[in-house]
């Protein structure tokens, strides 16, 4: 037993290596899609404070508004960009007619808020594009499609699908396009600046619904990118948002407030889940990545409960 | 004019310590109950009291539950769907070791174990908080949800993997399977419900409750003042389980006859939560109304559209259910972000000083 | 009726139950025969359900259409959304069985195991054609829950058989390593009991992977698991987004198609087209027709969809699971008729329909008159029997559609029939007091 625990999964390791990175490089891709998902909470965590539970459903809102149009004959990139206006035209609407009237109201009421708007987005992509799945239009996109395979060894095979590597190409050009937007640009200045204090944010002339608007914007965009990865992994649909819990463990290790953290957070989930169900998941009757991040996240909180990268809480009396 | 305590003068302590020192809320109560255990019962249909009045006093009583944790001690929990499943598993384990025993017993019982686990599961409640908190109850949902899955000595080897309900009877009628009317469950049920909503009701304005509220409104001035964190926090997740627990042996044994584990999954607490957050933080009258909104107005929708005669495809239907649901709760969090048992409160105000208001 | 005097006894209730009584029995439609359909069109599954709603509501709503009915006696049909929840599903049946409902069709495993003991107490007969409980095939115990035209253990046999085939012979699978993919919930748990007995038996290795219903979009542990351990065979019982998602997976991994098996509810067009090129050479289990070249399905074309009277697309025509909802819906009018024979009445009653889909005798020339001739393969339902035929073929996947691969394969009814009988009797037990069948045997 403790030989099963201890060493063996060592053992397994070592003797296919190809497996070990096949292993890791599917924890990598896990990791970079919940990262993507956390980037989208803490982008709107950091600037008002929402524990945006929705978006994982966003994440589907974007890739069914994208196939759905495509669908219906507009051509992909046309698609494209009428989603992106869809998502402007969603965090306009959910500034005004949800986070304007609920400011200053306790966390749990806006998280409830969000929830609420969950299931009003599961209602309203339903109704309008169908319950049925869809196939993302990865080509039409532009994006590649196939997988290259590299010889390892004797019977070694590490499989690489091109259209991972563009999710991590992606994702990576996007945490580097909003760091630059968040330190260089004047919004991105005022962004930080409400995220700091919002009182003085707006004693010093930042319009708060403005940024707000901006802030749901930017993570719709992340949405969107989001669900194009998966979708292209799997199918657009509405299962797909019971996908988007993964990322709630990822921001408790990451910390709500923190960008890296997210990044960070997802691949130490990513590859902690992988390497977990393949090693040890066996012994006892396979399936704990369902609940292996959440874990994993427990056992850090315990030690920091600010999270890796967050900051520190302190409490005054 | 219709609400006044005016004139009610208390004579003792006693009096003025009343669980409802008001005529009105007493008369009001004994009205409720009345219409409960007479009016229901002679007039409701199977599909009222199976559809509608059953789950929402499940319901009603999980609302309690969570709202004892997250109303009164402040600790936001995902975990319920989780822990009604724990009380149903065990109750359900329960019947099939102790055939002979009462099944109201039984499921009496369950809510202990779901009490252990949840206390378990409470420890980390004392360096986490908040939202953070509320994403380490999940670790407890999915985890217990894969233990329901894969442990199958918990659904005794059934190859269906899920469980059924046996036949059960006590004080000579049958309580339990499909044999048991829909007004016997019921009975058991809204006996249940009340019983423990009595018991709450009490215990929530004593020592214990007082406790729970110093620890929710600021826990570091609650431990100068000689509270223990510890010990009441995890008291409150252990009695909020054993409410859970109860409630969910209740869900499957009176209502659902037959549970998967998904009967138990994520959506469940949310559910649950929904009836806290809008029939309002920290009330016991606010959990019954919550859970009366989110249980009945779905179906009303649903079932409403058939009945006046328009006809509109039934996942239509379901598509505007989703949405209406949503927007109802934004709806309201905007309009009244405690709740209902808020608005009853204003509701009461206003009835006092009509019809004039100033 | 006896126990609820009991507590109402002494109490002002006891007047109250003869209203409610009353109230209950609503009054049932004189000229119309009601059949509910308890139907998915929202939630996770929706993708898989769709299709199913869509071919059981056209056929019906088809025969009103074109003949007026059944006998003369129109349906009234009514859709209700469960959307695969067990919740909505007792709800959907409680708000319907009132209306005197003749049949349900639950198509969820969880649900059906819930309307199970139900069934008998409100004598309304469960149909669940091709899923739920494998045990509920033996009639003498489970009078009122029919599964025609097959259990899942059934089907669990014949693809071992099919596999033995291909390896040239049963014997030849000692050794082999045969994978099993299965949602991970009562539905893909049903045949592990048969498939490791089969494996006993043979001498293959089971292996098993379980896809979580939250995992359904996010196999790949499941699929780098079957890289390591290179089964020589996949088989998989997958539902909703769980099939694509699989199907892509296992093109990801390079796993070699035409080893991989798929259950008649892994057999959707949409599931395989997800897989692209790479799905080329998937098989599926199936006991309905390939294709729309049926009399009757044209019937539908012209008669609803073209009519307007469906919200069905009219290129799914054909598709596996429209024709599956389709022939769900045949043994429902055939039930129905049956039953209007057997009783000489036009509109029927749940007890009637459980008498004529006892009855049913699907035969090649009953099946040709329904504009069906090889739709499906004939059945006849027997009091012991209640999975009437049993025979599957396998379909493969072309680039482009299905087609039949074999042709119809007995299930090892030596193996299933003594276990079925066991798994019944040790429900029974476990349910105990089981109600005895008291239903007479109508053939």
């Amino acid at each position: 037993m403790l030989y099963d625990i201890f060493i063996d999964p060592f053992v397994q390791m070592y003797d296919m290596p190809d497996f070990f990175l096949q292993v890791l490089w599917e924890g990598f891709v896990a990791g970079i899609l919940y990262a993507l998902i956390a980037l989208g909470f803490v982008l709107i965590f950091k600037a008002s404070g929402v524990f945006n539970f929705a978006q994982g459903i966003m994440v589907v809102f974007a890739g069914l508004t994208l196939v759905g149009l495509n669908e219906n004959g507009v051509p992909a990139y046309l698609a494209l960009a009428l989603t992106i206006a869809a998502m402007g035209i969603l965090a306009y609407g959910v500034e005004r007619v949800v986070m304007r009237p609920l400011v200053n109201q306790p966390d749990i009421i806006l998280l409830m808020a969000t929830i609420g708007l969950t299931y009003f987005l599961i209602g309203f992509g339903e109704f309008v594009f169908g319950g049925e799945p869809k196939q993302m239009i990865t080509e039409e996109l532009g994006l590649p499609t196939g997988s290259t395979a590299f010889e390892f060894g004797e019977r070694g095979l590490v499989i690489l699908q091109h259209i991972d590597i563009a999710a991590a190409v992606i994702a990576v050009l996007m945490v580097a396009a909003l760091g630059i937007f968040f330190n260089k640009t004047r919004i991105g200045r005022a962004l930080r600046a409400v995220a700091d204090d919002h009182q003085a944010a707006l004693s010093v002339g930042i319009s708060l619904n403005q940024i707000w608007a901006i802030v749901w914007f930017a993570a719709g965009l992340v949405a969107l990118a989001t669900g194009i990865m998966w979708g292209a992994r799997s199918d657009v649909s509405f299962a797909l948002e019971i996908v988007a819990f993964k990322a709630l463990p990822v921001l408790i290790l990451g910390g709500f407030t923190s960008i890296p953290g997210a990044i960070v957070g997802g691949l130490i989930i990513g590859f902690g889940e992988k390497i977990g169900e393949l090693y040890w998941g066996g012994l006892v009757g396979g399936g704990i990545e369902s609940w292996l991040a959440y874990i994993i996240a427990l056992i850090f909180l315990l030690f920091r409960p600010q999270g890796l990268f967050g900051e520190r809480i302190i409490e005054r009396v | 004019m219709f609400y006044r305590e005016a004139g009610q003068f208390k004579t003792s302590y006693k009096a003025d310590q009343a669980l409802m020192p008001i005529l009105q809320d007493r008369v009001g109560l004994l009205v409720i109950l009345a219409v409960a255990f007479v009016v229901i019962p002679v007039f409701a249909n199977d599909f009222f009291l199976t559809s509608i009045m059953i789950p929402f006093l499940v319901f009603s009583l999980a609302a309690i539950g969570l709202n004892v944790l997250t109303g009164f001690c402040g600790q936001l929990s995902l975990g319920t769907g989780a822990f009604m499943g724990v009380g149903a598993y065990a109750a359900y384990k329960l019947t099939s070791i102790f055939p002979d025993a009462n099944v109201i017993l039984m499921v009496l019982l369950s809510g202990v174990f779901s009490a252990a686990i949840g206390a378990v599961f409470g420890l980390p409640s004392l360096r986490i908080k908040g939202l953070y908190l509320a994403v380490t109850t999940l670790a407890a949902q999915f985890f217990l949800e894969w233990c329901f899955i894969r442990i199958p000595w918990l659904y005794n080897y059934n190859a269906s993997g899920a469980i059924e309900i046996p036949h059960r009877e006590a004080f000579g009628v049958v309580v339990s399977g499909a044999e048991a009317t829909p007004i016997v469950r019921y009975f058991i049920v809204l006996g249940i419900t009340a019983l423990i909503a009595y018991l709450m009701a009490n215990v929530l304005r004593g020592r214990i409750g007082r406790s729970w509220m110093m620890i929710r409104d600021m826990d570091i001035a609650a431990e100068l003042m000689g509270i223990r964190p510890l010990q009441t926090k995890l008291m409150a997740f252990a009695v909020s389980s054993y409410i859970c627990g109860v409630a969910g042996a209740m869900m499957v044994f009176f209502w659902l006859n037959a549970a998967e584990p998904s009967s138990y999954s994520i959506s469940l607490s949310f559910q649950i939560l929904f009836m806290v957050i809008l029939g309002g933080l920290g009330s016991l009258s606010g959990a019954f109304m919550g859970a009366a909104f989110i249980w009945i107005l779905p179906v009303f929708l649903k079932f409403i559209p058939g009945t006046i005669g328009i006809n509109v495809a039934a996942e239509t239907v379901e598509h505007i259910t989703f949405m209406v649901v949503g927007a109802l709760i934004i709806f309201f969090l905007i309009v009244e972000p405690h709740g209902f048992a808020r608005l009853w409160q204003i509701a009461k105000q206003k009835l006092r000083v009509w019809p004039f208001p100033y | 009726m006896k126990s609820i005097k009991q507590i109402a006894l002494g109490t002002a209730v006891a007047l109250g139950v003869g209203f409610s009584g009353l109230a209950t029995t609503v009054a049932q439609a004189e000229d119309a025969n009601y059949v509910p359909l308890l139907t998915y069109r929202t939630g996770p599954f929706a993708a898989s359900g769709i299709h199913i709603a869509n071919g059981m509501h056209d056929y019906l709503k088809m025969l009103n259409e074109r003949d007026g009915g059944i006998g003369g006696v129109k349906l009234e049909l009514e859709e209700c959304e469960t959307g695969y929840n067990a919740q909505k599903g007792v709800e959907c049946y409680e708000a319907t069985k009132g209306k005197g409902a003749l049949v349900y069709n639950p198509y969820s495993t969880g649900i059906t195991l819930q309307l199970i003991p139900k069934a008998g107490v409100d004598k309304i007969p469960v149909l669940s054609m091709g899923y739920g409980l494998s045990a509920a095939a033996d009639g003498s115990v489970f009078p009122w829950v029919f599964n025609v035209p097959d259990t899942y253990w059934d089907g669990a046999s014949v693809v071992i058989k099919y596999i033995g085939e291909q390896e040239g012979g049963l014997d030849n699978l000692k050794g082999k390593k045969i994978g099993y993919i299965f949602l991970d919930a009562g539905y893909g748990r049903e045949p592990i009991p048969l498939l490791e007995q089969l494996a006993e038996k043979y001498g293959f290795e089971l292996l098993q992977y379980p896809v979580g219903v939250k995992e359904m979009q996010n196999q790949s542990s499941q699929w780098l698991n079957v890289r390591r351990d290179r089964p020589d065979y996949m088989v998989m019982w997958g539902w909703g987004a769980m099939n694509p998602t699989a199907i892509k997976e296992a093109v990801k991994i390079r796993f070699p198609m035409d080893k991989f098996i798929g259950v008649w509810w892994s057999a959707g067009d949409d599931d395989a087209a997800a897989g692209g090129e790479g799905a080329k050479g998937y098989k599926a289990m199936n006991f309905s027709g390939v294709g729309s070249d049926f009399p009757a399905l044209d019937d539908i074309k012209k008669h609803v969809v073209d009519a307007g009277l469906s919200s069905t697309d009219a290129s799914s025509i054909g598709g596996t699971l429209y024709n599956r909802g389709v022939l769900n819906s045949v043994i429902i009018a055939e039930g129905i008729r049956t039953a209007q024979e057997l009783t000489g009445k036009k509109v029927i009653t749940g007890e009637d329909m459980r008498m004529g889909l006892e009855a049913l005798n699907l035969d090649e020339a009953r099946l040709k008159e329904l504009g069906l001739a090889g739709f499906a393969h004939p059945m006849k339902v027997t009091c012991e029997d209640h999975a009437g035929s049993h025979p599957v073929f396998i379909q493969e996947w072309d680039g482009k559609q299905w087609r039949q691969a074999s042709g119809w394969i007995e299930p090892m009814t030596d193996i299933v029939r003594p276990l079925l009988e066991a798994a019944a009797a040790e429900y029974a037990e476990k349910n105990a007091p089981w109600p005895v069948r008291t239903e007479p045997c109508p053939n």
